[in-house]
């Protein structure tokens, strides 16, 4: 799989433009073809929703976009640079793009204040001080004052989820990437998560999410997707998307859902 | 860079096609085993009691009118000096052999977890071979396939029996420290690598720095049992001649005029000593293996 023969030199990216560019992705594990032929844009300051059944490879896609799932064909734009060009410098562009999993995945080894404070000390080698006091504002910024010596072990799931967000934002990303982060969640704590990522929306993050839960999706979102067996059925801006949804599959999903 | 477009190494990733099975758990020492031992001992001891009294008047007469034949507890004080010697190489052997054979066993697996495809595979034929034959095997491997002395750039570097014995015993401490730390590495679900990768860790970076650290806890306890179980096999070194605690005990044996009654507290000593030296060890081994379970 080569990068588009003779792509030219990344232009610099200007606001302008898209900050997420898919175009025409494919992605197959084996004999499965996951990704059909999607394409999609994402303007920077946007809040974008993906939905759909399980299984209909909404993870994959958003894997795709920092580059832990490398794509079969079509490309992907961020800030103008092909993510997966073999010469992209990773960390360049995992410093742009900020992931939070579904089951945290925090190190259990580190404190909810080491876990914050790794990436940044360990790969960008910044001050530990400066650090430290970032990391700090961040938990703060998260609810978690008074955790910061707590293992991950001691949190709950909703705590160590927001750990994770801010353990994300310790790089300064761009753009951030959920991966149904409420979804092993109890109910009780799924609020304090939606909460914290509904705070960063509003401060004008890039957001793409993956999210079952269709009441958020549509108090959050500028647009939404869904997607079925690899490809993007339908989609539009919120009020728009909920009220007539046109295809049969979606209505289904939403049948099902809501 | 290298224009590869492989999925960044993932633990499981690599080990797909072959899927080898999981390491399978080493003997377990445990309480019972213990308490067992005790009682076999205290059975042998009060049986070789039992018949001491018999013993002079199998003796023949001359023996028996110069001198009373020693018991069994003043021979063992007497002869405890050699004992303590004996069973202080054991622990010595057990000690070094461990401590060679973790050393390669941590790189051993390593190189099982290597991007190389060949090191890799080199590493997982190795542990493989090591870990699938019998100890004593290994340790008469060692004795006779090495030279006794090393002859480098002039110096001329001396291989007694013992230093043999200590790599016989590491062979196998190395190829299960391998697959220990190959297990405890599988073990790291794949979001830590997913994790690490996307705050944008490198390879190496996520291994040292945040798997690894992780497989210290996971493999200490069965590290421990191993340890255990290598104390306890270092008696087989009296077959190849090394002066261990066994050997000794058969020398005191002969030294004592063979008398049989003295067979059973002998060797019952040689074997309260390993059970004194090991029982704590497992001990500490099961309490480690319960508080981590609690934890993570
Ligand atoms: N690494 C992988 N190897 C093989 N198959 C995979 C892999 N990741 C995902 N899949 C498969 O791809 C399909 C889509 O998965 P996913 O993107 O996780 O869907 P979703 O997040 O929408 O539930 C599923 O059938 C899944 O089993
Ligand atoms: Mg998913």
């Amino acid at each position: 799989m080569k990068a588009p023969i003779g792509a030219p030199a990344a232009a610099p990216w200007t606001p302008d433009q898209p900050i997420v560019s898919i175009r025409s992705v494919r992605k197959s594990f084996g004999a499965l073809e996951v990704l059909k032929d999607v394409s999609f844009d994402v303007r920077k300051g946007e809040v974008v929703c993906i939905i759909g059944p399980s299984g209909s490879g909404k993870s994959t896609l958003i894997r795709c976009i920092n580059a832990l799932v490398p794509i079969d064909q079509g490309s992907i734009l961020v800030e103008n640079q092909e993510v997966n060009d073999p010469a992209l410098d990773k960390l360049m562009l995992r410093r742009k793009v900020g992931m939070v999993f579904q089951q945290y995945n925090l190190f259990p080894h580190k404190t909810a204040l080491q876990n914050v404070m790794m990436a940044p000390i360990q790969v960008l080698k910044q001050n530990k001080a400066e650090v430290e006091e970032r990391a700090r504002s961040l938990l703060a910024k998260v609810r978690l004052t008074g955790k910061e010596n707590s293992y991950p072990g001691e949190l709950s799931g909703g705590q160590q989820q927001r750990v994770a967000i801010a353990r994300s934002l310790a790089m300064r990303p761009d753009i951030m990437l959920f991966d149904e982060v409420t979804a092993a969640l109890d109910p009780e704590t799924v609020k304090e998560v939606l909460v914290t990522i509904r705070e960063l929306a509003e401060e004008g993050m890039t957001c793409i999410l993956v999210t079952h839960e269709m009441k958020f999706a549509r108090e959050i979102a500028d647009h939404i997707y869904f997607t079925d067996r690899g490809v993007i059925v339908e989609h539009g801006p919120p009020e728009e998307f909920f009220a007539n949804a046109k295809d049969e599959r979606t209505r289904a999903f939403l049948g099902q859902i809501l | 860079m290298t224009p590869e477009r492989d999925p960044p190494f993932r633990p499981m990733a690599v080990l797909l096609p072959l899927r080898p099975r999981e390491p399978e758990p080493l003997p377990r020492v445990t309480t019972r085993h213990g308490l067992l031992f005790v009682t076999a001992v205290l059975l042998i001891a009060t049986v070789a009691h039992a018949q001491a009294p018999d013993a002079p008047a199998a003796a023949p007469a001359a023996e028996a009118l110069t001198q009373a034949p020693a018991t069994a507890l003043t021979v063992i004080i007497k002869w405890l000096p050699l004992l303590m010697k004996g069973f202080l190489f054991n622990i010595l052997i057990s000690v070094l052999a461990m401590a060679l054979g973790t050393v390669a066993g941590l790189m051993l697996g390593l190189a099982q977890i290597s991007q190389h495809r060949w090191l890799r595979q080199f590493a997982w034929v190795t542990t493989q071979f090591f870990r699938n034959a019998p100890w004593l095997v290994l340790l008469f491997f060692a004795m006779f396939m090495i030279p006794y002395q090393f002859t480098v750039f002039g110096y001329v570097i001396p291989f007694p029996d013992w230093v043999k014995a200590i790599i016989g015993f590491g062979l196998p401490v190395m190829a299960n420290v391998a697959e220990l730390l190959r297990g405890a590495i599988r073990s790291i679900p794949n979001g830590q690598w997913e994790a690490a990768e996307s705050l944008a860790f490198s390879r190496n970076k996520t291994l040292w720095l945040i798997i690894l650290p992780q497989c210290v806890k996971r493999m200490l306890p069965p590290w421990m049992n191993l340890y255990s179980l290598i104390t306890m096999a270092t008696v087989m070194a009296n077959l190849v001649g090394v002066s261990e605690m066994l050997t000794l005990t058969a020398e005191v044996h002969a030294a004592e005029g063979g008398r049989p009654e003295l067979l059973a507290p002998l060797y019952g000593f040689a074997m309260l000593c390993f059970f004194i030296y090991c029982w704590p060890i497992d001990r500490a081994t099961q309490y480690l293996e319960r508080r981590f379970h609690v934890k993570t």
